[in-house]
C-alpha cells in the first residue's frame, strides 16, 4: 500500500459558476481517522466525492491508493466504502437482500457474500432484522445498514458523509462506538461532519473548511491549542442588558467574542475570569464555564459558528 | 473470467421482481384476459356481426389479440423504464448507491435495459400463451409473434429510459403516459387498422413505433399481410432503440456523475 492513501494538491471543483472546492492540499494516511470539518456547504461533500471517484476533478491532482479517479475509477471503487449522506438504500428489499446486492455490485461470489453478511449484520447489531424490510426500521438501524453495506468489500478506507446528522445522542454513541472499533482493526476512516464533538471525538487530525477552502489543519487537540485558549467562560445576559454589560468586560479575557445571545471570554483559567467580572460588578444571568473546542476554534478562524 | 458487471443491475433487477412481483401480477396475466374478453369477445361480436360494415377478413378477436400484444409489450417497457429509473435518480437514490460501488454509468443503463427487456420477454410470452388459449392463434405462431413484441418493448425502453432520465419530477411521468403512451395505445392499429383514421393522423400513426410493432406482431402471428414492410419495421425499432439506448447513456451520465 502506498504511504498516502489520499493526496490532493490544489484540488477544485466548480460546478458551472460556483465553486465548491477551492484550491485545497490534504494528505490522508494509512490507519488514521481523518476529518473535514465545516459547516453546510463549506465543500466537504464535493472533496469526498472526487476521493470516492464518483465526481470528476475540475482542477488539480488527486491520487487515491496511488491511482488516479479519472482513470481508475472502478479500481479505487472497489476498495472504497461509503456511507453517503442521504439514505439511499433499496427499501423494497429487505436488510439481507441490500447487503446481497451490494457484494453483488462489487463482483463478489454469494458464498462469501453471505459470510460476510452475517460478521456484518453482528456488527451492526441488526441480526434480528435480517429478513425484515428496510422501509420501517429506525434511523438508527438504517445508519448502521448504510455502513455496514459500506463494508462488504472489506474495504481499506471507509468513507463516511455526515455519519450521524439527524440521529438522536443515544444512536449516535453506538455508531461512534462501531465506528472506533473499525479503526482498531485498522481500517482508513475518511468523516466529513458539522458537529465538532464528533470530529473531536472520532478524528486523529482534521481540516477544517469554509467557503470551500482548508482554513486549518491538525489534531483536534493541537487546533485547539494553536488557535484558542484553554478554557471559555459564556455569559448570558438579561434581555437587553447585554451591550452595557460588554463594555464592562473590555480587556478583562485574552479575546472576547460577541454572539448574539451569548458572550464568550477565552481565558486560560475560566474560574478566574469569573472573578474578575464580579470584581467588575458584572452580574451574567447565567455563566457556564468550559473548555475550548473546535467550535471555538471555527469561530476564531471565521468569525462564524459552525451550525447556523 | 467475471460476469460483465451489467449482469449484476440485470440480477439486481430479478431480486427486486421476486420481491414485487405479486402487485405486477394484475398487469401481466389478467389484463390481457380482460382486454381479449371485453374487447374481443363482447366487442368483437357487434363487429363480426354487425351490419356488414366491416371489412376485417377475420374475427374481431384474432385481429385484435396480435395488436394487443405489441400495445401490451410497450406498455411493460414504459411503466419499468420510468418509475424504477425516477426512483433510482430522486426518490431512492439507489442508482447513487450502485455507482459507488466498482459499477459505471453504462453497466447501469445497460443492466436496467436488459432487465426490463427480459422482463417484456417474460410478459410477451405469458401473453402470446393467453392469446393462443382463446383461439386467437396457433401455438406456433404465437410464439413466433414474441420477438416482434419484445423488440418492440427493447425500443420503448430505451426511448423512456431516455426521457425519464431529464425529468425534473414526477409530473413528466404523467405527462409521458398521458400524451404518449395511452394515445399510441389507442392509435397505432391496436384496435382497428390505421387506414380508418383520417389521412393525416394515418401519416401520424406510421411514424409511431407502436405502428410498427403492431404490424410485425400481427403479420407473424396471423396469415395476414405486414401493414409495412417488416425489414422497415424491423429497421425503424431497432433505430428508436440505438437512439435511445445512446441518449440514455448520455442523459444518465449528465445526471447522476457531477
Amino acid at each position: 500500500m502506498p504511504d498516502l492513501l489520499v493526496e490532493a494538491r490544489h484540488l477544485t471543483k466548480r460546478f458551472g459558476t460556483l465553486t465548491a472546492v477551492d484550491d485545497v492540499s490534504f494528505d490522508v494516511r494509512p490507519g488514521e481517522a481523518f476529518g473535514f470539518l465545516g459547516p453546510n456547504g463549506a465543500g466537504k461533500s464535493s472533496t469526498m466525492r472526487m476521493i470516492a471517484a464518483v465526481s470528476p476533478v475540475t482542477e488539480g491532482h488527486l491520487r487515491v491508493m496511488g491511482l488516479d479517479p479519472a482513470t481508475h475509477g472502478p479500481e479505487i471503487r472497489g476498495r472504497l466504502g461509503v456511507v453517503p449522506q442521504e439514505e439511499n438504500l433499496d427499501e423494497e428489499l429487505s436488510v439481507y437482500e441490500n447487503l446481497l446486492i451490494y457484494g453483488r455490485y462489487f463482483g463478489m461470489p454469494k458464498k462469501v457474500i453471505d459470510e460476510r453478511i452475517a460478521e456484518l449484520l453482528a456488527f451492526a447489531q441488526l441480526q434480528e432484522r435480517r429478513n425484515s424490510r428496510v422501509e420501517p426500521l429506525s434511523g438508527g438501524m438504517k445508519r448502521r445498514l448504510i455502513i455496514a453495506r459500506g463494508l462488504i468489500n472489506q474495504p481499506d478506507v471507509l468513507i463516511l458523509d455526515e455519519p450521524t446528522t439527524g440521529l438522536d445522542p443515544q444512536a449516535r454513541h453506538l455508531l461512534w462506538d462501531r465506528l472506533y472499533r473499525l479503526k482498531q482493526q485498522g481500517v482508513t476512516l475518511i468523516i466529513t461532519t458539522h458537529y465538532m464533538d464528533e470530529a473531536e471525538q472520532l478524528c486523529d487530525r482534521l481540516v477544517i473548511m469554509d467557503k470551500g477552502k482548508i482554513v486549518a489543519e491538525g489534531s483536534p487537540r493541537a487546533l485547539i491549542e494553536e488557535h484558542s485558549t484553554r478554557e471559555v467562560l459564556e455569559l448570558r445576559f438579561a434581555i437587553g442588558m447585554q451591550e452595557e454589560m460588554v463594555a464592562r468586560i473590555d480587556g478583562l479575557a485574552r479575546r472576547t467574542e460577541i454572539l448574539p445571545d451569548r458572550v464568550l471570554l477565552y481565558s486560560d483559567d475560566a474560574d478566574e475570569a469569573a472573578a474578575l467580572l464580579a470584581a467588575r460588578g458584572v452580574v451574567p444571568e447565567a455563566t457556564v464555564s468550559r473548555r475550548s473546542t473546535l467550535e471555538d476554534v471555527f469561530l476564531r478562524l471565521t468569525g462564524r459558528s459552525l451550525v447556523e | 473470467m467475471a460476469a460483465p458487471p451489467a449482469l449484476r443491475v440485470v440480477e439486481y433487477g430479478a431480486r427486486v421482481y421476486r420481491r414485487t412481483w405479486r402487485g405486477s401480477v394484475i398487469s401481466t396475466f389478467l389484463n390481457p384476459i380482460l382486454y381479449l374478453l371485453a374487447m374481443g369477445v363482447g366487442l368483437g361480436k357487434l363487429v363480426d356481426e354487425g351490419a356488414g360494415s366491416s371489412d376485417l377478413a377475420l374475427p374481431y378477436l384474432t385481429f385484435l389479440a396480435p395488436g394487443l400484444l405489441a400495445a401490451t409489450a410497450m406498455q411493460t417497457a414504459a411503466g419499468d423504464a420510468s418509475f424504477p429509473v425516477m426512483a433510482g435518480i430522486k426518490w431512492r437514490k439507489t442508482f447513487h448507491a450502485a455507482l459507488a460501488t466498482p459499477l459505471e454509468v453504462r453497466d447501469l443503463v445497460f443492466g436496467h435495459l436488459g432487465w426490463v427487456t427480459l422482463r417484456v420477454t417474460f410478459v410477451s410470452v405469458v401473453y402470446a400463451a393467453i392469446m393462443t388459449a382463446f383461439g386467437a392463434t396457433s401455438p406456433l405462431e404465437g410464439l413466433l409473434s414474441v420477438p416482434a413484441a419484445v423488440l418492440t418493448g427493447a425500443a420503448f425502453a430505451a426511448a423512456v429510459t431516455a426521457y425519464t432520465a431529464r425529468l425534473k419530477d414526477e409530473t413528466g411521468l404523467s405527462t409521458l403516459f398521458r400524451f404518449g403512451i395511452v394515445p399510441l395505445f389507442l392509435f397505432s392499429g391496436t384496435f382497428f387498422p390505421v387506414a380508418q383514421l383520417p389521412d393525416w393522423i394515418e401519416w401520424l400513426a406510421y411514424a409511431t413505433p407502436l405502428f410498427h410493432g403492431v404490424s410485425l406482431c400481427r403479420g407473424l402471428a396471423l396469415e395476414v399481410p405486414f401493414q409495412a414492410d417488416p425489414w422497415l419495421s424491423t429497421a425503424y425499432l431497432l433505430a428508436w432503440m440505438a437512439a435511445g439506448t445512446w441518449l440514455s447513456l448520455r442523459f444518465m451520465r449528465r445526471r447522476l456523475v457531477l
